[in-house]
């Protein structure tokens, strides 16, 4: 495996941003109530990502290191507002749906962070591929989350019927503990996957 | 000292071309914007008329807005005017739409209201709630909006069933409902106190 390949699949799996770094829960908690939202919020962080990645890493020869953060944060807000802007104009059902947590990607952690971890550190090859990775990852992550409580507390998968109209649906799990106790559980499931196949 | 000046030279032109990249983008989101804004709106306004032929949105008309107990109206109501749609075939007015707004269990209801002139309900939709999924959220399910169907002011109750009224309520949520119930009643005093002003 090439660095670059690494680069790429770090996120998905042994960093993913949700499940080991446990990253950006603010989002994941909020809108993973339906699979639909899931992509969407996915879909916007993985562009955000990888444009700001791809941004500082191309300046973090010029960026002063007193000032970075600054610099680093102009840099992702104005790619959230990008991002705001044009779900607003041209994916409006989703961008309702979705609400204050798309200029909200702006204090998510797993931007900044990989921004100051990564991108700050790498050449732009590295930091695009870690951008993409991450994404998905992070994608992958509450498209999980957002099927398991969609799938219980509405008894769908993408506003799909899957369990029938007689499915009592489990009401807790589209409700902010559901949230909670959903991810607790994936993430004790992850840990036990990772420590018996010690990948 | 020239660490200072590099610092400022720096950010500074990173700001300054965020902030340019920024208005490009504003500029071309601008319309599909207001556009989808519209389309939005006209959406609703035209799932609770009759048939119409015009564009409800360009018949509008605003009207004051005054409570039948004296409050001031709610905050959606912009300066305390309520902005009626008109739909009408032919030139014929054939109903009107408005919005209204009541406390619900999770912060603000807004309700379209669609009558036939004659005050009589022809649709009610939901334009913004954040009522709890799955409970109070089955306001804005067709069981529950379609009871409005065709029902006016004479001879009928607006209340739940829970307090004596004709409308059902949804189950394990009895807060939701009542608002929604109450504003369409509302909206229907509204009309009917108004009804000169909005036909003329």
């Amino acid at each position: 495996m090439t660095p670059l390949f690494n680069d790429l699949v770090n996120g998905i799996w042994k960093e993913n941003p949700i499940f080991r770094l446990v990253l950006g829960m603010c989002s994941t908690l909020a809108i993973t109530t339906q699979a639909k939202n899931a992509i969407g919020m996915g879909l916007a962080v993985t562009f955000v990502l990888v444009c700001s990645n791809l941004l500082i890493s191309a300046l973090r020869n010029i960026i002063p290191d007193k000032v970075r953060l600054a610099c680093f944060i102009v840099v992702v807000a104005t790619f959230v507002t990008i991002v705001d802007l044009v779900m607003a104009g041209f994916f409006f059902e989703l961008h309702k749906a979705m609400g204050i947590f798309i200029p909200l990607i702006v204090v998510n952690c797993i931007i900044l962070g990989r921004a100051e971890a990564f991108a700050s550190k790498n050449p732009i090859l590295n930091s695009l591929m870690d951008g993409v990775g991450m994404g998905i990852g992070y994608t992958l992550a509450l498209l999980t989350v957002g099927c398991i409580r969609e799938l219980l507390g509405n008894g769908s998968i993408f506003g799909l019927s899957l369990l029938g109209p007689r499915y009592i649906p489990f009401l807790l799990a589209i409700l902010p503990p559901g949230a909670f106790i959903a991810l607790g559980l994936l993430l004790g499931l992850m840990n036990k996957v990772n420590k018996k196949f010690a990948f | 000292m020239r660490d200072i000046l590099e610092l400022v030279v720096v950010l500074s032109i990173i700001c300054i071309a965020a902030a340019f990249s920024l208005a490009k983008v504003y500029d071309i989101t601008k319309e599909p914007i207001a556009l989808q804004k519209r389309l939005a709106r006209l959406q609703t306004v035209n799932a609770v008329l009759p048939a119409h032929d015009n564009e409800p949105d360009q018949n509008a008309v605003r009207v004051p807005l005054d409570t039948p107990d004296g409050k001031k109206g709610t905050s959606k109501a912009k300066n305390n005017e309520v902005l009626v749609y008109k739909g009408m075939q032919g030139g014929q007015l054939t109903g009107v739409a408005f919005e209204m707004t009541e406390t619900g269990y999770g912060g603000e209801i807004g309700i379209m209201i669609g009558l036939d002139p004659d005050g009589v309900i022809r649709g009610v939709e939901i334009t913004s709630m954040s009522e709890t999924p799955g409970l109070g959220a089955k306001v804005t399910e067709p069981a529950f909006k379609q009871q409005f169907q065709g029902k006016s002011l004479e001879g009928v109750r607006f209340q739940v069933k829970k307090d004596g009224g004709d409308f059902d309520q949804v189950s394990g949520a009895t807060v939701s409902p009542r608002a929604v119930v109450k504003a369409v009643r509302e909206g229907l005093e509204f009309y009917q106190k108004h009804k000169e002003a909005i036909i003329q």
